[in-house]
């Protein structure tokens, strides 16, 4: 008797150790992915790599100002057209849940996350690219806005489901119309969880490569033009790092370290907002 | 001769298929407490709901007959209308968890985009929350979020909202059913102060509660509605049947 029970604390015990190390295995490869990329790069970032546009090959120096200007320039632009089309369609969604607009948009939705990001990259470029006669920034905010709308819309949807009826029933009785009753009460009230999906889906197309292959293309100066060519920081970490020349594979390392350290602040940043905003129901 | 402010006739509630409330046909006169009792399920609070027109807001649900608010048919106007002439306080305490105290006591101007001077809201803040005896409890923490209340200062913070907008009629949807016993008799005795400038009519499943605020009561039964008469007389001597039966006990 009693050494079955030593025999099973046994077993517990090596389950637990068990679990412990999967645990510390699964944020092994994070840390280094960490370690590896800031030791190859971090020796590049200065202030003078963040401000100056790349260097010819041959030439010592220069930095990634247009990439970073890019980058920021098409999220912005991709976060405009993805958040209000995004949070409007959440709110359908939660609003209707029963109808059959609205399985069938959340079926569409799900596939639409699944999409390959190279897909939506040819897409764009049949729908935006070739018509409008060139590569251009905006075509490649288009691409990355189709890529965050899935995940703006299932964690716009999930926040607001979970908000109690009787707030929207307190809205309506003190004769509040449809519109007011969602924007000055249920969003205020999803906020949180609403800015956090925003932030994820933000985080998700920062460093997507393949939809502005063939939408934005790259330049190497520094431009601010959304319907001309713009360097991005995905770009030219591929770009550069697939050059036969030693510089530009320094750059590229250079370029990992920020945008890495983008996303991680990113999703830092949404955990703290999630926390700070959130609305005690 | 009392007047009548709320009259329905020959008023019908559906959801789908289900009739829930049948035929009502009702005068409730003006500042008086109504109480509506009756059995779970027996569409009461279809009924009150019905009063407001918050009952079409569910999917299906539908509604015919007329309810008349100082003669005008209730039905026939804009949802928006009456729910700002008839305001409506909930089972649960429901104060907006986004705004503050003073703000959600204004919720019905802010939200709706009515842009008040400083001094009005200033006014209406305080005598709403007067009316509702939370001024003295709340003043220096008007700027807290509505939810840092206790439960029963939330129900009359709710009620101070629905009083700011004015209206004629306050409906009651088992106001205090989430409320525990001394929140409760604080809250009932609000409804003696409210009737002086309101009707009110509050439905409730507790008898003593009927018996004790109430000036008029409407017995429920099965979507129809039984009785309606004065508190002291159905309490005493109810002329129908199945009143009797329900108040003393025999069914619930």
């Amino acid at each position: 008797m009693s050494q079955s029970v030593q025999y099973r604390i046994g077993i517990s015990r090596i389950v637990r150790v068990i679990t412990i190390v999967l645990a510390f295995a699964c944020i092994l490869p994070l840390f280094a992915i960490l370690f590896y990329i800031i030791k190859a790069g971090i020796t590049r970032v200065n202030w003078s790599f963040l401000v100056n546009v790349p260097k010819p090959v041959g030439e010592k120096g220069g930095g990634i100002a247009n990439a970073l200007l890019g980058t920021f320039l098409i999220i912005i632009v991709a976060s405009l057209i993805a958040i209000p089309v995004g949070i409007m369609c959440g709110v359908f969604l939660s609003e209707n849940r029963k109808s059959r607009l609205a399985y069938w948009s959340r079926l569409c939705v799900d596939i639409l996350q699944g999409v390959p990001s190279i897909v939506i990259g040819i897409i764009a470029y049949f729908w935006l690219v070739k018509p409008l006669g060139g590569f251009s920034a905006l075509s490649g905010s288009v691409a990355l806005a189709i890529m965050m709308l899935p995940i703006v819309i299932r964690s716009t949807e999930e926040t607001l489901k979970l908000l109690p009826d009787s707030l929207k029933e307190a809205a309506f009785a003190l004769g509040m119309p449809f519109h007011r009753v969602i924007l000055k009460v249920i969003v205020p009230c999803g906020i949180s969880g609403i800015l956090s999906g925003v932030m994820l889906s933000i985080a998700r197309v920062a460093g997507e490569t393949a939809p502005l292959l063939f939408t934005a293309f790259g330049n190497p100066y520094l431009s601010a033009n959304i319907t001309k060519p713009m360097q991005s920081l995905p770009l030219l970490i591929f770009n550069y790092a697939t050059s036969p020349y030693n510089d530009w594979h320094d750059l590229a390392w250079g370029a990992s370290v920020i945008l890495l350290v983008f996303v991680l602040l990113l999703n830092i940043s949404t955990k703290l907002i999630t926390k700070r905003w959130k609305v005690q129901l | 001769m009392e007047s009548t402010i709320v009259k329905s006739v020959d008023y019908n509630a559906y959801f789908g298929d289900n009739h829930v409330v049948k035929n009502v046909n009702i005068s409730i006169p003006r500042n008086h407490v109504i109480a509506v009792m009756g059995p779970s399920g027996c569409g009461k609070t279809t009924f009150l709901r019905g009063i407001n027109r918050m009952h079409e807001l569910i999917p299906n649900a539908t509604a015919n007959g007329q309810i008349l608010l100082n003669n005008e048919d209730v039905m026939q106007m804009h949802p928006i209308f009456v729910r700002l002439k008839i305001g409506m306080v909930f089972q649960r305490p429901n104060p907006f968890p986004n705004l503050s105290i003073y703000d959600n006591v204004i919720a019905g101007y802010k939200l709706n985009g009515i842009s008040l001077a400083r001094m009005d809201r200033d006014r209406i803040v305080e005598e709403s929350l007067s009316k509702v005896a939370l001024w003295k409890e709340v003043k220096d923490s008007l700027t807290k979020k509505g939810t840092f209340l206790s439960g029963g200062q939330q129900q009359k913070l709710c009620i101070a909202r629905a009083v700011a907008m004015q209206p004629e009629v306050l409906l009651f949807d088992e106001p205090t059913s989430a409320l525990d016993p001394i929140s409760t008799s604080s809250v009932e005795e609000l409804f003696h102060d409210l009737k002086k400038n309101y009707t009110l009519i509050i439905v409730t499943h507790n008898m003593q509660q009927a018996a004790r605020v109430s000036d008029q009561t409407a017995f429920f039964y099965l979507g129809e509605l039984v009785e309606f008469d004065d508190t002291k007389k159905m309490f005493t001597n109810p002329k129908d049947k199945r009143t009797q039966n329900y108040i003393t006990g025999r069914f619930s």
